[in-house]
């Protein structure tokens, strides 16, 4: 039995507050944090809050044996330049341990424009690898059979293209659409609020969403058809309650036009898949992932219904923090990436990826990815935390956070109920308005040194970064746009015409977008002409910004 | 620049990158100082954003670039300004560009790049006292 009187004790006879060090302490999302916890601050039901791993409500785990039975996923996300040199760099990381493939789109990819598009200029595989054809994702995958790994792709407004140009190349590779596994982040909603790489305005959006839902539960049972993120909310500057919140809300949002859309919640639910931020704040990272767990798989129950255990499971990908990382001595960002890897896994993710040293300059060098890999690795075989399941599990402090985040999310994700849902939140600024102003509140905290970023505004110096940074040669463009030309030129023009006359004709209708778009992928037509039929069609979004 | 007291800025990001964390941080910052702030916001190609300067008849653009995009966006602003005889306006940017880029665009007539790590209250002061 806590003793509500103990703590109150000592606090008021022992604890000397006023030999406290002058600074805030605050975790990294501005939540005051006492100087002990005890029993009276996690006051939990074991059976009913924390349960057991692979039992409701999952708060200690998704899987009864996780890291027992099989470690997270070593997935480094990585791409640029061309298909040929991203190849090179899958190569590069599947000889040194990488476990998943993850790929990052250029700029232009992302926004659904082909290489030679005016408003590609200068963009071409600088952010990630050009993609404008299948022709490309086959190079892209060159010496990789798509029927034996698994792929997180990192598009959003253009992931039924993308998929479909995935699907395609395992097709030629020999490969069954079952047999293919993998994600697509296919995560528009917090486009709008965050990362901001849309193309469409939500309904068609949502649309398409949900036709990517039932193709995949027919014919891709192995794909994870949205990877619900919290990463960019976060990196755009909200707080762990936040990125908790409206990632869940998000969630809910998707959940229920699945059903809207005549599916049972069980047929798509369980390829549902969530992606997380490791901040630096160790504990509060831990406390967050432990809380999504509980609060989804009483969502999923409760709120919507579902009957299968798959349908509870909140299964994450986590990214340690870019928004963490300095530009001033790069180097001290490889043990900000260990700290936040360390969290991810304590938390009991199942994919991770580490971020590389250099990534505040530029993308990451063989060098740093190198580093980066082996930090997942060290955690895993070294640090003896993947030897028991939810260490953290019971620690006053853990709980007492775990329980503070779900309550903050709760009243958030109730708020975004009350207003109509997050669709209305994102018409009304909602989510815009309350990361501009956690950002803001973060960056003045740094200026007035009350939050201390180490080599930045302490401990900092005027010496130059020493370290060889990947170049992207402007070539990559040309060569693109050259390879266009000549796939526009070798192909058949009628199956193009058919094709974009069969995506228009659906497009305005209701029929699946996917098999189509898979005819289009099939006649060689290009990111930039699919989806120009489809903003025909769809229209362009345009928002209203919020700072 | 205009003789006027207070100063008006426009703050864009040109091209594809829709990052805007930094910009956004910097518009607030620059706006809590007194500023007139044009927020263009993103998905601007550089003619946009020279029209708008114009039309606004802003003291200073200031740019994000963080795809690396840079070393194509900058120039064509400056030489869209020069065009339009509106080379008064001052150009500054942000992003993630590298110290060879930096020189290479201050060189060519970007009046300042701020690099990641900048306090506000530094670019607030130079875009505040620019002449």
């Amino acid at each position: 039995m806590a003793d509500d009187e103990g703590k109150k004790r000592w606090l008021e006879e022992t604890y000397p507050v006023e030999e406290e060090r002058d600074t805030a302490f605050i975790t990294v999302s501005s939540e005051p944090i006492e100087p002990l916890y005890c029993p009276e601050d996690a006051d939990i039901d074991y059976e009913r809050d924390l349960s057991y791993p692979g039992e409701y409500p999952y708060t200690r785990g998704v899987r009864s044996n996780m890291y027992r039975g099989r470690l997270w996923t070593m997935r480094q996300f990585a791409g640029f330049g061309d298909a040929k040199e991203t190849n090179g760099r899958y190569h590069f990381l599947l000889e040194r341990g990488l476990t998943g493939l993850s790929v990052a789109f250029d700029m232009p990819t992302i926004m659904g424009r082909d290489s030679d598009d005016r408003m590609s200029m200068g963009e071409v595989g600088r952010c990630g690898v050009a993609i404008d054809s299948v022709e490309d994702m086959m190079q892209l995958f060159d010496g990789i059979p798509l029927s034996k790994v698994t792929t997180s792709m990192t598009t959003n407004a253009p992931a039924s293209i993308l998929l479909s140009f995935y699907l395609v190349t395992g097709e030629r590779q020999g490969a069954r659409f079952d047999e293919m596994g993998g994600t697509i982040q296919n995560d528009i909603l917090k486009e709008y609020i965050a990362q901001k790489s849309w193309i469409f305005p939500p309904k068609p959006s949502m649309r398409i969403i949900t036709d990517i839902m039932r193709f995949c539960a027919a014919e891709v049972p192995r794909w994870n058809t949205i990877s619900i993120s919290g990463y960019h909310i976060r990196e755009a500057g909200s707080t762990a309650a936040h990125e908790l919140a409206f990632t869940l809300a998000d969630g809910i949002a998707y959940v229920q036009a699945g059903i809207d859309a005549g599916m049972d919640v069980d047929d798509f639910a369980p390829r549902l898949s969530f992606f997380f931020n490791s901040h630096i704040d160790f504990f509060e990272e831990v406390a967050k992932y432990r809380a999504a767990r509980r609060i989804w798989a009483r969502v999923m129950k409760e709120r919507f219904n579902a009957k299968r255990e798959e349908s509870l499971l909140l299964r994450f990908h986590t990214q340690t923090a870019g928004c963490s990382l300095t530009a001033q001595q790069p180097e001290n960002n490889i043990v900000r990436t260990a700290y936040e890897g360390l969290a991810a896994v304590m938390g009991g993710t199942q994919s991770l990826h580490t971020n590389s040293m250099d990534e505040v300059l530029a993308l990451p060098s063989e060098k740093a990815v190198e580093i980066a890999l082996r930090t997942q690795q060290i955690i895993a075989f070294e640090t003896g935390v993947a030897n028991t399941i939810d260490p953290l599990a019971g620690s006053y402090f853990v709980e007492h956070m775990t329980d503070r985040l779900e309550k903050e999310a709760l009243d958030i994700i109730a708020e975004v109920d009350a207003m109509g849902g997050v669709l209305e939140g994102i018409e009304r600024g909602y989510f815009q308005q309350k990361i501009a102003d956690a950002a803001y509140r973060y960056q003045l905290e740094i200026e007035s040194k009350r939050r201390i970023i180490v080599g930045v505004n302490e401990y900092s110096h005027d010496e130059q970064p020493d370290i060889d940074l990947l170049k992207i040669d402007p070539a990559v463009e040309r060569e693109q746009i050259e390879r266009l030309k000549k796939l526009r030129a070798g192909r058949d023009a009628g199956a193009v015409e058919a094709a974009a006359a069969e995506l228009r004709r659906r497009a305005e209708g209701t029929d699946n977008l996917m098999p189509t778009i898979l005819d289009c992928t099939r006649a060689s037509m290009s990111i930039g002409e699919i989806v120009g039929v489809m903003r025909d069609v769809f229209g362009e979004y345009k928002e209203k910004p919020i700072y | 620049m205009a003789e006027r007291k207070t100063r008006r800025v426009l703050v864009a990001k040109p091209g594809l990158d829709g990052h805007d964390r930094g910009a956004k941080v910097v518009a607030r910052a620059l706006r809590d100082a007194g500023m007139e702030v044009i927020y263009l916001g993103l998905h601007q190609t550089p003619e946009q954003i020279v029209e708008a300067a114009v039309d606004e008849d802003v003291d200073v653009i200031g740019l994000s670039v963080l795809s690396g995009a840079h070393m194509t966006i900058f120039p064509v602003v400056l030489d869209l300004l020069k065009e339009k005889g509106a080379s008064d306006i001052v150009l500054v940017g942000g992003g993630i560009i590298p110290p060879e880029d930096v020189e290479e665009l201050e060189a060519l007539g970007v009046k300042k790049l701020f690099g990641p790590g900048t306090p506000t209250s530094e670019i607030v002061e130079f875009i505040g006292t620019i002449e």
